[in-house]
């Protein structure tokens, strides 16, 4: 069984999310939506994790690298600044985000095939929130992304 | 005669369940005229809040001498609140008025004729749109124009220039109605009727200081309380208000919690079996998530989070989930605070659940602010599109550049409008260098004024202000153009229940005025702008042409105005949209037969997830086929961003008072309005009042993260913990700056804003209060409202409010037989349908 090494990933993934939520909030005070919201969405990304324990204390989750990471999502070191900034740091966290919900739909997929209804219920609390993260972020992005790329100094 | 600065609602005229409401005929003439001396009547209907009453307006050798309330019309059946009587011809009639443009030379503003002012605007406008285009104009207008200068302006922005930075003062007073009622039923339209006051057995009234921010309706409902049958009233308001005093069940929440407490009363109505299942099958999507998101809140639950007791709220739920017809109200309380769209939504919600909708007494009014806010709404002028078109379907994109004759392209279509706090960052960020105000004061009005004040100053943006006079935010502009006001031009305008009034032109303005549409359509004339068959894009001659215009956009829309004209409109009642072939005589209710405006082909919005704003889009809107159902939407509760702490304990609140309106431009020109409440104040409680040493009148420092203001206490009943001053206060009649002692209660709001309404919030903020100084007197707060000093506390001190002789106004109590729908309404349909 492999599933421990994409509940791994995906505690990862969820806890690289909610850092670089923190991070564009911290970078971004002038903009009062993004700021809120990405506290409110950092905490989210814990909150998933937190549910994700007992499924690791169940499956395990494994540390040992034997599927080393060939693409780095680190999270944002730093944020930027300036219209084009805020479009780009959106644009990170859209890429993060989609990695976690991509995640989440392969341990739905395993939770399926086990028959695992605790999990699938995990999966589903969490795998719609982070939908809707991403919604949001192309909401926002769309928004901004005008006058940003065509009026912005 | 009546003081009705002390008799703020006049004189009972009681009248039981299923009632007509007794006519009161309520008339204010200028000093020494007398009803013979007046030359002529010429009608209208107020513009000083958004109830929309009927009135005619008395001229005398071409003056404003006076007013009366039209007895024969559906809103106000004769009456008239203090700011229609002191504050409407009085507030346009004033030695301050502007007369002549102005232009910024060498810093200062001097005196132009109107060729050198539109000559100034065109050019830079020009300008920067061959330089920048289109995302460099940014144009933020009012909730106080007519309909036909709305609808101008509109057009202008969308089919001439092409910007999505297009709002107005509505997104502060209405924005989540509008929101709320989209996300539920798909479009904008009050379901409810104010006649829906004389048949319920309930009302509930949702942050909604109804006793002061729209007197005459509070009279209705008085006249109720007053009579056989009464309904059972309960408030949610932390200030002890009028509406606070009369109620069954007061909830006086902690700021900020709104959306606990409804997700309590869902809860209750719920878990007690008093839904009406059948309905919710039949007529209603998203229920199962709707009663996931309330059950973690029961009343004890809610109490906690709220600061109420719960015994209160299972009371409420009670009278919620028992009554026959209840009629809900919703207004600032919960717009301009935490998660205002998703606590807006659930008392749509509440009333979906019992199927309450469409029946008389069983009314949702989710208010304006505004006496035409609606209209703002319907004509885009906010950013929408016209007629309640959705941005997000290009078939009615289509539709617009086809009435318009214009590319498709043109039309800002591609991202959601920009809203207002959004206009004005990108300004503050240099990407929007042309700035069009009109008819509006942000530089009191917005939050945060420090920063509003620094981006109104700055020398890359070029400033139009178009006002009646020279406001704090005019003072900074680049051009200044003298606008005509009420009484001195025609046109429509359309009240929070939909009734559309006319309101004619009774005299001349001041020098060389002009009315805001003339001003817009020399605009466009000068600017050339053209149709794809090279004709004028707004050949307009006047007013009536462009309500003819607005008719043909509006057609098969849900605000059909097709069959009203001007001529109708004149003589009878308003009329209430949609007006059509369907609904001759037009609608008094909406939404009788449970089928909504979802259809994804008809709707005005796709809607959004309402904790984060986030779109839903086409696809995902057509896939839950709504097919005529409403939605049930929701959100979890979440505290507000800014809670009380060590530095800042106190929750800041912010509100009118039943004599002013707005930054006071109006009613502070008035002097029986100005006299009764003269200067800033604020309200602190009894508790708190005591623990911070400060007494009735004392000089206090409110402080918050942005700035302070000082101003003198009024020790009140408000909810301890809970600090509250009026917004009307600004600096245009104290020396035109905040100096060293600001008074304006938005140096200390937060720019922060709902997701889904962008409506700003003003209600919830973290402050200190010190004391600063000795009382002199008592604190200049009126003694016959929610500011009413505490009653153990100094009461004695304060003497109470009264208006004395200048205030008296008569009364003809039931000068005539009540109006009905749809009797009322002007039949002259035969000669005056298209």
């Amino acid at each position: 069984m492999n599933l421990n090494i994409y509940l791994g990933m995906l505690r990862q993934a969820e806890q690289t999310l909610a850092g670089s939520f923190r991070q564009v909030a911290d970078g971004h005070g002038a903009e009062p939506d993004v700021h809120f919201l990405c506290y409110t969405l950092a905490e989210q990304c814990e909150r998933h994790g937190k549910l994700l324990v007992p499924v690791v204390q169940r499956y395990g989750e494994d540390q040992s690298d034997n599927e080393p990471e060939r693409l780095h999502a680190q999270g944002l070191s730093e944020t930027r600044s300036g219209p084009v900034g805020l479009l780009r740091d959106l644009q990170d966290l859209y890429l993060l985000a989609s990695l976690v919900d991509i995640t989440w739909t392969m341990v739905k997929q395993a939770a399926s095939a086990l028959h695992d209804e605790k999990l699938l219920s995990v999966v589903d609390q969490c795998d719609s929130e982070t939908g809707i993260q991403l919604r949001w972020l192309q909401t926002r992005m769309k928004q901004a992304a005008p006058q940003a790329l065509v009026a912005a100094r | 005669m009546v003081d009705r600065i002390s008799e703020i609602w006049g004189t009972r005229t009681p009248y039981g369940k299923d009632g007509l409401w007794p006519v009161r005929v309520d008339q204010m003439l200028g000093g020494g005229v007398t009803e013979d001396d007046v030359d002529r009547w010429v009608q209208s209907a107020c513009v000083l809040c958004s109830n929309g009453c009927a009135c005619d307006i008395a001229v005398k050798d071409g003056a404003m001498v006076g007013i009366r309330g039209r007895a024969g019309d559906l809103v106000n059946h004769g009456r008239l609140g203090p700011k229609g009587l002191f504050a409407s011809w009085q507030g346009v009639s004033h030695k301050d008025r502007l007369t002549r443009p102005l232009i910024r030379q060498n810093g200062r503003l001097v005196e132009c004729d109107w060729d050198a002012a539109m000559a100034r605007i065109v050019s830079r406008s020009s300008q920067l749109l061959q330089e920048q285009g289109p995302l460099s104009h940014g144009f933020y207008t009012s909730g106080q124009l007519f309909l036909e200068e709305y609808y101008a302006l509109a057009v202008i922005g969308k089919a001439g220039i092409g910007t999505p930075h297009m709002d107005g003062n509505t997104r502060l007073c209405t924005a989540t109605a509008a929101t709320a009622l989209k996300e539920t039923f798909g479009a904008d339209g009050q379901p409810g009727t104010y006649a829906d006051i004389d048949s319920c057995d309930a009302i509930f009234l949702y942050g909604h200081n109804m006793a002061e921010t729209q007197t005459v309706l509070w009279s209705r409902v008085l006249d109720r309380l007053a009579g056989p049958e009464r309904p059972k009233l309960v408030c949610v308001d932390p200030r002890d208000t009028e509406v606070a005093r009369e109620a069954d069940v007061l909830l006086a929440v902690r700021p900020g919690t709104n959306l606990a407490l409804m997700h309590a009363l869902v809860h209750e109505v719920l878990s007690n079996g008093w839904e009406n299942a059948d309905y919710i099958r039949a007529h209603t999507l998203g229920f199962d998530d709707l009663r996931a998101a309330a059950e973690p809140w029961t009343p004890e639950a809610a109490a906690e989070t709220c600061g109420i007791r719960a015994a209160d709220i299972r009371e409420a739920a009670r009278i919620f989930g028992t009554s026959g017809r209840v009629l809900s109200t919703v207004l600032q309380g919960f717009y301009q605070s935490s998660q205002a769209t998703a606590a807006s939504c659930q008392v749509n919600n509440l009333h979906l659940l019992r199927g309450m909708l469409g029946r008389p007494g069983c009314g949702v009014l989710q208010m304006n602010g505004q006496p035409t806010a609606q209209n703002n709404r319907e004509c885009g002028a906010d950013g929408d599109l016209p007629g309640f078109r959705n941005w997000e379907n290009p078939e009615h994109v289509n539709e617009l550049a086809a009435l318009w004759d214009v590319e498709p392209m043109v039309i800002p279509h591609w991202a959601p409008p920009t809203h207002a706090m959004q206009i004005f960052r990108y300004a503050e960020q240099g990407s929007i260098t042309f700035l069009w105000i009109s008819a509006t004061n942000p530089a009191v009005s917005m939050p945060e004024l420090r920063r509003i004040r620094e981006i109104l100053a700055q020398d890359e943006l070029f400033l139009v202000v178009q006002d009646l006079y020279l406001t704090e935010t005019a003072q900074a502009a680049d051009v200044v153009l003298p606008a005509a006001g009420w009484g001195e031009k025609t046109g429509t305008f359309t009240n929070a229940n939909r009734t559309v009034h006319l309101s004619d032109k009774a005299v001349n303005p001041p020098g060389a005025a002009r009315s805001d549409l003339d001003i817009f359509l020399d605009y466009a004339r000068r600017m050339n702008f053209t149709t794809l068959g090279g004709r004028p894009l707004l050949a307009w001659s006047g007013p009536e042409d462009g309500f003819e215009a607005w008719k043909k956009c509006s057609r098969g829309r849900p605000c059909d105005y097709t069959g009203i004209t001007y001529e109708r409109l004149r003589g009878g009642s308003g009329i209430p949209w949609p007006c059509n072939e369907e609904n001759p005589d037009g609608r008094e209710r909406l939404y009788e037969d449970g089928v909504f405006p979802t259809d994804p082909g008809y709707c005005e919005s796709y809607g959004h997830e309402l904790l984060t704003g986030a779109t839903v889009g086409p696809q995902a809107f057509r896939a839950q086929a709504p097919a005529g159902r409403a939605l049930l939407k929701t959100a979890a509760y979440h505290p507000p961003h800014e809670e009380p702490d060590a530095d800042y304990p106190l929750r800041f609140t912010t509100g009118r008072t039943a004599y002013h309106f707005h930054t006071r431009t109006k009613t502070g020109r008035a002097q029986p309005l100005s006299a009764a409440a003269p200067k800033a104040w604020v309200e602190l409680a009894v508790e708190d009042a005591d623990g911070l040493g400060i007494s009735e009148g004392d000089m206090v420092r409110v402080s918050s993260r942005r700035g302070h203001i000082d101003v003198p206490a009024r020790v009140s009943s408000i909810r301890p913990g809970t600090v509250f001053a009026p917004f009307h206060y600004g600096y245009w009649d104290a020396g035109g700056s905040p100096g060293l002692h600001p008074t304006a209660a938005n140096e200390l709001t937060l720019t922060e804003w709902d997701p889904v309404s962008k409506q700003p919030m003003f209600k919830n903020a973290a402050v200190r209060v010190v004391k600063i100084g000795e009382a002199t007197g008592p604190a200049p707060a009126p003694t016959t409202t929610a500011s009413r000093p505490a009653a153990a506390r100094g009461a004695a001190l304060v003497p109470a409010t009264a208006g004395g002789e200048a205030a008296h106004a008569s009364e003809s109590l039931n000068a005539a037989a009540p109006p009905r729908f749809p009797h009322a309404i002007r039949n002259s349909r035969e000669e005056g349908r298209p």
